[in-house]
């Protein structure tokens, strides 16, 4: 069953010289108990689109088109305050890109907790402690960090502090933004591990992983969408991603991917030719086809449809034939 | 060879009551041949940064030697003789926006790189223009604007494309191309080794990011606390890692075609 679904979501800027279209029909599903990889290239949308999946849009955004399902429910018609009562860290919950400085630096890690729980619970202190002591023995992480303030801990243990936190509630669903991008790799892995744990523990059932890193999603994410210019272009397995890609796009963006592997030596390293367009204007039919080496005369008119095209994979190009 | 550098050494020393000492670089030797292409490796606060410093001369050594083409490079104080040295050793810095003044237009920049190769006047506009391009930027994008208009991406091309220009004989690029998106970074790659080619530019690539130094370079030096920990082919490295830390950071590092056991 789905845990969350978007339906043709349209979330755009509203700036003095029109509408920049940065999420720009976008069909979305997520099955309960996996991670779902939202990939692309700075400048994609996706940090717009995970904000518009958990409804946290204010202007200048607006959502302007679609329905976002979470757990059944349409939180694209609520209004703010229903959100923050009975959506935010409790159904879902975010871990935002700048998370290494979301942390007032006057307060304690228990400062933290304390606001988020009480926020939803009618609880005294003591159980705030002793929920906060719980779930930090849980994830593994040294209780003595509730007392310390935010520049007390390194960098990696501050991100798992503020996992931690935005995960209190149990959410059933977890988006994290480049959680591990500025972290060095072996940080980066136990934060990933951490990520993974959750899931494991039944504290979150599924996670949306926002990054522009595909190695690591190839590491954390069971399926992985890949966005340009506002729209899905492919969603897929992470295998068939990495393994078949079938948008002329994926394709591209697997091939200037570096890790130090035999593989990617021999594969080498392409760039695709020219920028990607302003999303004040977006060119018509595919987006992509002023940078496509493959573009036929329809992908100059014609928007491709995201379609199945077997074995729950999803398509937006006019080369690809539908079917199985 | 190019450059020699020997038992390079950094202290640094901090507090005003408390005196305490830092070793941000210790006793780092090194060698790098004409057309070298090599890495050096570390994560934040290995000393990496320092090292690179010292061989552009933004920073005095504590102890050890730079020779440059045989040249003492630590002894240069003379204008003229630092102006010849700066003119053949360029650095790239991490974060570009750092390099550039905020109260001019790029087009400074690229006229001081112009201006340093002592080129005719005449020439000045096409030879921006044409180094430009070669980083993949249509000059009518970004002459004329300053820093802050630029994105990331763009204001670290601008610095490859004064390399570019400078043609200088040695280059030290210290995370080059970190915030060049993906499908752009093959193009900047190729232009460093365009400059190999035809110049036989030798290439300090300084980096956390493994995959790159394993891709581009002929050698790679893992550093760790402010020593060189290892030193190899890249393939020697990444197969058969000697130190500890080498180890550790060939697990954790995520690659694309081999997913990690325990998770």
């Amino acid at each position: 069953m789905a845990l969350l679904e978007a339906e043709d979501v349209k979330a755009y800027y509203s700036t003095v010289q029109g509408y920049i279209r940065a999420v720009d029909g976008v069909d979305l599903s997520l099955q309960k108990g996996l991670t779902l990889g939202l990939a692309g290239e700075s400048g994609c949308g996706k940090t717009t689109l995970m904000n518009t999946l958990m409804m946290n849009v204010k202007p200048p955004l607006h959502l302007m088109n679609g329905a976002i399902l979470l757990d059944g429910k349409v939180i694209s018609k609520m209004d703010r305050t229903t959100l923050k009562k009975n959506v935010w860290g409790v159904l879902v919950s975010t871990v935002p890109q700048s998370a290494l400085n979301a942390l007032m630096p006057t307060k304690r890690i228990l400062d933290f907790v304390e606001d988020v729980i009480t926020h939803h619970m009618n609880v005294s202190e003591s159980e705030v402690l002793s929920m906060a002591k719980k779930r930090f023995e849980e994830l593994n992480l040294p209780v003595e960090a509730l007392y310390m303030y935010p520049h007390e801990l390194s960098g990696g243990m501050k991100q798992r502090a503020v996992i931690s936190i935005s995960t209190l509630l149990n959410p059933k669903l977890l988006i994290v933004d480049e959680p591990t991008s500025a972290l060095d790799v072996s940080t980066q892995k136990q934060v990933l591990k951490m990520l993974m744990d959750l899931r494991k523990a039944a504290i979150i059932e599924s996670m949306v992983f926002v990054t522009h890193d595909i190695a690591v999603l190839r590491q954390i994410a069971e399926r992985i969408t890949i966005m340009y210019a506002g729209r899905v272009v492919e969603l897929s397995s992470s295998e068939d991603i990495l393994y078949s890609p079938k948008h002329p796009y994926t394709y591209n963006l697997i091939n200037a991917v570096v890790t130090p592997e035999p593989e990617v030596r021999k594969r080498g390293l392409t760039s695709i030719p020219g920028e990607p367009p302003n999303l004040l204007d977006p060119p018509k039919g595919c987006r992509f086809h002023p940078r496509c080496t493959r573009a036929i005369g329809v992908c100059r008119s014609v928007e491709p449809p995201l379609v199945e095209t077997g074995g729950g994979r999803l398509v937006a190009c006019h080369l690809v034939s539908p079917g199985a | 060879m190019v450059l020699d550098v020997k038992d390079l050494k950094k202290v640094f020393t901090v507090g005003l009551l408390k005196r305490r000492e830092i070793v941000a670089v210790n006793d780092v030797s090194f060698e790098v041949k004409t057309g070298e292409f090599l890495s050096l490796v570390g994560e934040s606060g290995s000393g990496k940064t320092t090292t690179a410093k010292m061989v552009l001369k933004l920073l005095p050594p504590t102890s050890g030697s730079i020779m440059f083409e045989g040249k003492d490079v630590v002894g240069l104080k003379r204008l003229e003789e630092l102006r010849w040295y700066w003119k053949q050793v360029h650095g790239i810095f991490q974060d570009p926006y750092a390099s550039y003044s905020p109260l001019h237009k790029i087009d400074r920049i690229l006229n001081q790189a112009f201006t340093l190769i002592g080129g005719s006047s005449s020439d000045r506009e096409s030879m921006v223009k044409e180094a430009l391009r070669e980083v993949g930027l249509r000059p009518e994008d970004v002459l004329g604007k300053y820093p802050h208009e630029l994105s990331g991406g763009q204001r670290q091309r601008i610095m490859v494309a004064r390399c570019y220009m400078l043609r200088p004989k040695l280059i030290l690029a210290d995370e080059p191309i970190s915030m060049i998106d993906a499908s752009t970074r093959a193009s900047v790659l190729q232009l460093f080794s365009r400059l190999r080619e035809e110049y036989k530019t030798s290439v300090i690539f300084i980096t956390h990011d493994l995959g790159l130094a394993y891709y581009v370079s002929d050698g790679i030096m893992i550093m760790y606390k402010g020593s060189i920990v290892e030193k190899g082919s890249p393939d020697e490295v990444m197969e058969h890692p000697q130190s500890s830390y080498t180890k550790r950071l060939r697990e954790d590092v995520p690659l694309l075609y081999r997913k990690w056991a325990e998770f």
